[in-house]
């Protein structure tokens, strides 16, 4: 069936809070305005103010609460409206939901779901436009993903749902209103699995959630010059999918990293160590990055444009790993 | 469509005091220029001239100009988001407020920012803040650094009433108060943030109770009355200044347009803002200077005839502006530049 992102999201959120009583959602905003995404529209008429709970602008205390619902039983959903008013709410998660079960003896389970938005793209300038999914992905004790694709959106959650441990959804703003083919059945991936949207063979172009589109109209375009781009999707940020990668690279030979946060201490440079760790000697060429200039995203667009990985920069840079002596700079 | 009961209306005091031609002149023309520019504002967005988020001040252009008039040129100012009316009330021409909100590079950021960060360190402008409640700490240090240095003036923070659920607020309302700091807290109370009322996101409505808890005195005014916010901003203002420590003012207030403009206000009724624009301050204020013969109402149509022309030079100076290079994309990122990555 097709839909938008946002219905996907609406979607699962309506069977969640259907299917188990445990399940609530919370956050600023998200029953009588709807969801600053209008990705909880009509839940509060549906289901009432004790299960879509509007909160006041208190991110610490609403995800504190949330991960102590968790541990008294219930199987909270909580919406942080953006990833930048999340690190209001970073104690909580740092210093609690990832830590908890480990420093009780492994007492204490958080099964707690966190969504927000991440990402750039709208002109909201240096406030409302970060990708930090990658430093939520630095912290062990917490699970991470990012769905690409209406369908992911539809069945990611339920999955996360599921999980006994913090899982932590990151939904590029950019997305929302995106169409996709949603399935009647999750899968067929595992929640935590990376997948192969395009296949090809002379390179490995590895992108998660908003960046995941442009690298598929990066290939595109490749394709017209003759070059084969397999475009892999993340999907998972923490654990991410080792396996997948490195066979993607193994049969490649080459790979350039796509990443919406900011290059230094990225997750890109995560996936590129990892790479070079596991198949430095499969490699024909060094890894490539094509992350966010390292500037406070600015609010005009040709600026803002400029500043977050696009289809032209993609296809540059796996043009450059495909000359590795040009692109290095190095021996002729 | 939620139907809820329309928030009690604060109780207008009477008439506080007279006012002069002159004053008056002054704060209408200002009223007059935030609510003819945030009106013009809200036709660019839907032209695609201004783009991202665009939050109006229209129906709490009272608290912008009475605030602002009580505070000298020393004085410091800490805003938020919807800072358009705190910025052309401080003085910032209106070309360059508007050059910002089309993200040009003769706005008053280099356009930067965009509406909702718009700043002017020479005029202690300190900005335009996106993360409700990030302005509070703020204010109190430019306070501290007031007190240490030690320079005599105060530091004026607004905020909403959503930000008072936030942490900083208590935290910063204790710091000031503990150290006996010059922040003159103003609070916007326009009964929502975003779409969640006043009375689903404080337990204690009353904001002006809360400074009770930290020691510092408190008082809430009719924010759609500009001569009773004005006298009240005024006497707060004076105290804070003597070096009594901080003060908290809540400005009572409404908007009368969306939360920002992608909005649908599903949140509150028709009835509710048709009721609160009987109370439009500039329409009371209007009615009050033209009652008591201090202006005439010709002369109240030529400073709207010159919002208007204001406003509509403001747009020809943004249009006439230049897009900023894309190849100083990195630039003010830091002080200096060095050489490794
Ligand atoms: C820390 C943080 N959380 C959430 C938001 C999203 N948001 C922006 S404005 C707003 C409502 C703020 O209400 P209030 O403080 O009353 O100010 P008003 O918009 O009414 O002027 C919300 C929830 C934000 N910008 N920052
Ligand atoms: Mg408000």
């Amino acid at each position: 069936m097709r839909m938008t992102y946002r219905e996907a999201l609406r979607t699962a959120l309506t069977e969640a809070l259907s299917a188990d009583p445990r399940v609530f959602l919370m956050g600023e905003d998200v029953g009588r305005y709807g969801g600053a995404y209008a990705a909880s529209k009509g839940l509060l008429e549906q289901f009432g103010p004790d299960r879509v709970r509007d909160t006041p602008l208190s991110e610490s205390a609403f995800v504190g609460a949330g991960i102590g619902a968790a541990l008294g039983g219930m199987r909270p959903i909580v919406e942080v409206m953006t990833v930048n008013f999340s690190l209001l709410a970073l104690d909580q998660v740092v210093n609690s939901a990832a830590t908890l079960r480990h420093m009780s003896g492994g007492q204490l389970s958080v099964p707690l779901v966190v969504r927000m938005a991440t990402g750039g793209g709208r002109q909201v300038a240096a406030q409302h436009s970060h990708s930090l999914e990658g430093w939520y992905a630095h912290v062990p004790g917490i699970r991470v993903v990012a769905p690409a694709t209406a369908h992911d959106a539809r069945w990611m959650l339920p999955a996360a749902l599921r999980e006994p441990d913090p899982v932590f959804i990151f939904e590029h703003a950019m997305l929302y209103p995106e169409e996709g083919e949603v399935g009647e059945e999750p899968g067929p991936l595992p929640l935590f699995a990376a997948a192969i949207r395009r296949p090809g063979r002379d390179v490995t172009v590895i992108a998660h959630g908003g960046s995941v589109g442009k690298a598929l109209a990066a290939a595109e375009q490749l394709a017209t010059e003759g070059i084969e781009a397999e475009v892999l999707d993340l999907r998972s940020l923490r654990p991410l999918d080792d396996a997948t990668i490195l066979e993607s690279v193994r049969r490649c030979h080459r790979a350039v990293v796509v990443d919406e946060g900011w290059r230094s201490g990225s997750l890109s440079a995560e996936i590129a160590s990892r790479i070079s760790e596991g198949a430095f000697f499969e490699l024909d060429a060094p890894v490539a990055r094509v992350c966010s200039a390292e500037v406070p995203i600015p609010y005009p667009k040709h600026l803002e444009d400029t500043a977050l990985p696009q289809p032209d920069g993609i296809c540059a840079a796996v043009r450059g790993v495909l000359q590795p002596a040009q692109a290095a700079g190095a021996k002729a | 469509m939620a139907t809820r009961e329309a928030p009690p209306l604060p109780k207008t005091p009477a008439a506080s005091g007279a006012i002069d031609a002159a004053t008056a002149r002054s704060w209408l023309g200002q009223m007059l220029l935030i609510r003819r520019f945030e009106e013009k504002a809200a036709e660019l967005y839907s032209a695609g001239k201004i783009r991202g988020f665009l939050h109006l001040s229209i129906g709490e252009e009272a608290v912008s100009v009475a605030a602002i008039a009580a505070l000298t040129e020393a004085d410091n100012i800490v805003s938020t988001y919807r800072e358009h009316g705190h910025a052309l009330a401080r003085g910032l021409p209106p070309g360059a407020v508007m050059a910002e909100l089309y993200g040009k590079a003769n706005g008053a950021s280099r356009g930067r920012g965009g509406s909702m960060h718009i700043f002017d360190v020479g005029r202690r402008f300190y900005g335009g803040n996106a993360i409700v409640a990030g302005g509070l700490p703020l204010a109190v240090g430019l306070a501290l650094a007031d007190r240490l240095r030690p320079r005599p003036a105060i530091t004026a923070c607004f905020f909403g009433d959503g930000a008072v659920a936030e942490g900083e607020f208590h935290e910063s309302l204790n710091l000031a108060s503990l150290w006996k700091l010059p922040v003159l807290f103003l609070c916007e109370n326009n009964y929502y943030a975003m779409g969640t009322a006043l009375d689903r996101h404080q337990a204690e409505t009353d904001i002006s109770l809360k400074g009770g808890a930290y020691r510092v005195p408190s008082v809430a005014v009719d924010g759609m009355d500009v001569m009773a916010t004005a006298s009240a901003v005024r006497a707060a203002a004076e105290q804070v200044r003597s070096g009594a420590g901080p003060f908290l003012l809540e400005c009572r207030t409404y908007r009368f347009r969306a939360h920002s403009m992608y909005d649908p206000e599903l949140y509150r009724s028709k009835e509710e803002v048709e009721q609160w624009k009987r109370r439009d301050p500039i329409a009371l204020f209007r009615a009050r200077l033209e009652g008591g013969g201090i202006l005439a109402a010709a002369a109240i149509e030529a400073l709207d005839r010159e919002a208007r022309a204001v406003t509509d030079q403001a747009v020809a100076f943004a249009e006439a502006g230049e897009w900023e290079p894309v190849a100083d994309l990195l630039k003010d990122v830091y002080a200096r530049e060095l050489p490794c990555g």
